[in-house]
């Protein structure tokens, strides 16, 4: 799968207008990342949705992930959509849990909103300038960041007759249980 | 007017009683310092709540909280409403109730268990959410079903759309008023879980989409029954839209309602019916196809109201397309393998109805002990370990009956995946709510929440 | 007539029968269940309440949104951190007598989901009369769950009680 063609002049335009902001662009099945520093998101993210050529009107989703091996372990990825000339594209900043910190987008894209709460409520990211930002689906004097990959899946021990099954947390090995 | 402002109609003798025209609703646009005010209600007082509302100073505003638990918040959803007297002043939904954990808990099983998880998501189109979770796990996979897995998931969609607006239409009826809607829905609904019951095995929560294709063809004879019923729901439909659409009850109960204009749909992110009831034709199965979309030929329905009762009209013409995508499915139904022939990915039970039930083909059973140790390790290991994805990170959308239902999907080349996330049109389209509300009656909060059909198993996941 | 309900017919067509039996007749017959769906399982409860497999012929059709007319709560659904205190709550206000129906296996013993999220059963909350496993339990099942549950009240059976211990 090939990314669409429309989408290369918003990547040149991008590193026309923001050489400073440390963008590297990557992509994978047909899909453009473009990954940047978390000071220049809302100047980037401003001229994604305003600029003729990319019009990137829709912020389609807005989540986390946690990486543990990196330092900067928290990516917060954007989903933006451009519905005039129909492509997709994703913009990565990357926090450490020392300094999570990132600037809201809620006034660029007001749906973001409710999606950096829920960033916040599992990952921990403030997000600077939010309008509210308190947990949303865990109740609210909930601790701890539960999709971060330190905190426990939790739930009961599985009882068995004659044999004991750890966990599911436990049990993931990463490249398969059978395999080299 | 009377002091308080109310209009006050007198009727002459012997005329009839002209309503006063319907004050259009004011729409005031989402206040940040009234955000700013969370009203945490944990549990705690409810005397501290109402104070610290009333210390903004309106002496006339009441707090009142609608849910968790009511018969008419579509499922465990609480908003926390300000009165002043029946007009709504601010609205904050609050959602979590049913939080599941799904996205954690898929971190923790294989790929293709993370079926099962995803499909108890937005349960009332559970298909949808299977389809886009294999769709995404195909892309990283860098493989395609074959066609007539992919016909048949289009088919088994369709149908679940249908039963989807069935219930919304159901549990809209009955809300506003039109009980006997909510058993009109739900019976052609059990002639939609009988077709899937026969073709999948379950009536609901199917885990029948598979990564690499569909785990069990269509039996014999299902075609015909979906034909009879196609035929059936066309004049149900008809009869839906007698019994409502010129309805002056639900007109003056949907008309002018709810109203979220293109323009702030788009900011809200807002997609599905709603998008397309407030003017913009935008659908993913035309924009972004997948899964063969691109060769049926069905109209993207649009309505220019943006209100509920556009969102109705277009939930009911969204309908009738399903059924004509149905009956093209129906026609052009390739034969062939319905699950990817690579045994490293492919699900590899051929299933078959025995005579002690359903279970692995003889054939197949055959095949893995008798002639093939190859094919009786992949099997193993398929059911086991499953299979491994290569690393990379893939979002794929599709259109559910609420909107753009969007998976994000994170591999780091093993068995189990990385991170799942799902962008679940109800938890956008529920942040519209307070712009459609405020400044409206609380009646029609009812009818707001009703026209956004959110699914609160999307919402919390 | 005179098997499972207690009630026994004299020549000339009078019953007789004790206060509590024809007590708890009337209440097996019209047990007004409590509107406490939540996820998947509120769907086939909705479908058992509807046209096909209908709740209306065991006098069950009215699901009360008030708790405080109610006589039935069937859990239906996977019952979150957030929603364990809701769901006490709304236990505490339905009057006695009151039975509960874990409906599901989410409710039942938490499901599939055996993580942090879910009360890993609805049990360690609210007593429970009936358990019907099922995700989601068909509703020939949930009916048969609640045959069963109408043959235990009027058998007068001593309702499950959550009994608190001291810590």
């Amino acid at each position: 799968m090939q990314p669409p063609d429309a989408i290369q002049p918003v990547l040149t335009g991008l590193h026309e207008r923001f050489p400073e902001a440390g963008v590297q662009v990557g992509g994978h099945r047909g899909e453009v990342t473009v990954e940047l520093d978390r000071s220049h998101l809302v100047a980037v993210a401003t001229w994604l949705r305003d600029h003729p050529a990319a019009r990137f009107r829709l912020l389609s989703d807005l989540c986390g992930t946690d990486y543990p091996e990196r330092p900067d372990r928290i990516a917060v990825d954007y989903h933006l959509y451009s519905l005039d000339h129909n492509m997709r594209l994703r913009l990565k900043v990357r926090v450490s849990v020392e300094d999570p910190h990132v600037p809201t987008v809620t006034a660029v894209w007001p749906t973001a909103n409710w999606h950096e709460r829920e960033v916040y409520d599992f990952f921990g990211v403030r997000f600077d300038g939010h309008p509210n930002l308190v947990r949303i689906l865990m109740p609210e004097d909930w601790e701890g960041y539960p999709l971060r990959k330190d905190y426990p899946l939790g739930g009961v021990d599985v009882q068995y007759q004659d044999a004991h099954v750890p966990p599911p947390d436990t049990r993931r090995y990463k490249g398969g249980w059978t395999s080299t | 007017m009377s002091e308080r402002g109310e209009l006050e109609v007198s009727v002459p003798p012997g005329e009839a009683l002209d309503l006063p025209p319907r004050p259009p609703a004011r729409r005031i646009t989402l206040n940040e310092r009234r955000a700013q005010q969370v009203i945490a209600t944990g549990g705690g007082d409810w005397a501290e709540v109402t104070a610290r509302a009333h210390a903004a100073g309106d002496d006339e505003l009441m707090v009142v909280n609608m849910g968790p638990q009511h018969p008419s918040t579509h499922g465990v959803l609480r908003l926390v409403l300000e009165l002043r007297g029946e007009e709504v002043v601010s609205c904050q939904p609050v959602a979590g109730y049913l939080h599941t954990g799904i996205e954690k808990s898929a971190e923790y099983r294989t790929w293709i268990q993370g079926v099962t998880f995803v499909t108890r998501m937005d349960y009332l189109a559970p298909l949808f959410n299977e389809t886009a979770y294999c769709l995404a796990v195909e892309r990283l996979l860098d493989v395609e079903a074959p066609p007539r897995a992919q016909a048949l998931r289009v088919l088994l969609m369709e149908l679940n759309r249908i039963a989807s607006h069935l219930v919304w239409i159901a549990t809209t009826g009955m809300e506003l008023g039109a009980l006997s809607m909510m058993l009109y829905g739900f019976r052609e609904r059990e002639q939609i879980l009988d077709i899937l019951e026969e073709i999948t095995g379950l009536r609901m929560n199917h885990a029948w989409v598979r990564p690499g294709g569909v785990s069990q063809d269509m039996p014999e004879g299902t075609d015909d029954k979906i034909r009879a019923f196609a035929r059936e729901m066309r004049a149900k439909a008809d009869e839906y839209e007698d019994l409502l659409t010129h309805n002056p009850i639900w007109m003056e109960r949907t008309s002018g309602v709810a109203r979220l204009e293109q323009e702030r749909c788009i900011e809200l992110g807002v997609t599905g019916p709603m998008l397309r009831a407030a003017g913009l034709a935008h659908d993913v199965r035309r924009a972004e196809p997948y899964c063969g979309y691109e060769q049926y030929d069905f109209e993207v329905p649009v309505a220019e109201g943006a209100d509920a009762y556009s969102r109705y009209q277009v939930r009911v013409a969204e309908m009738r397309e399903s059924l004509r995508i149905v009956e093209q499915v129906l026609e052009s139904l390739p034969s062939g393998p319905i699950m990817h022939p690579d045994p490293k990915i492919g699900w590899p039970a051929r299933l078959a109805l025995g005579p002690d039930g359903l279970g692995n083909s003889p054939e197949h059973v055959r095949h893995i002990m008798g002639e093939s140790m190859e094919a009786l390790i992949y099997h193993f290991k398929m059911v086991t370990e499953g299979f491994k994805v290569p690393t990379g990170e893939v979002y794929v959308p599709v259109e559910s009956p609420r909107g753009e239902l969007g998976y994000h999907v994170v591999s780091d080349g093993g068995n189990l995946p990385y991170r799942v996330h799902v962008r679940d049109p109800s938890f956008v389209n529920l942040q519209a709510v307070p712009d459609m509300v405020v400044g409206g009656l609380v009646a029609d909060v009812i009818a707001a929440l009703a026209s956004v059909d959110p699914v609160m198993g999307g919402v919390d996941r | 007539m005179s098997s499972g309900s207690g009630l026994e017919k004299l020549p000339g067509g009078i019953l007789v029968t004790t206060v509590e039996k024809l007590a708890n007749w009337a209440r097996k017959g019209s047990l007004w269940p409590a509107t406490f769906g939540l996820a998947c399982c509120a769907i086939e409860m909705m479908a058992t309440g509807a046209g096909r497999y209908d709740l209306a012929r065991f006098g069950m059709e009215v699901f009360r949104a008030s708790p405080r007319q109610a006589d039935l709560m069937i859990v239906a659904g996977r019952v979150s951190q957030k929603m364990a205190p809701v769901l006490r709550t709304i236990y505490d206000q339905m009057p006695e007598p009151k039975w509960v129906i874990s409906m599901g296996v989410c409710a039942t013993s938490g499901g599939m989901f055996n993580n942090y999220a879910v009360v890993q059963g609805v049990d360690q909350i609210v007593p429970v009369d009936m358990y019907v496993p099922g995700c989601p339990p068909r509703p020939e099942m949930l009916m048969d769950g609640i045959i069963k549950l109408h043959e235990k009240i009027v058998k007068g059976e001593p309702r499950s009680k959550l009994v608190l211990q001291e810590a």
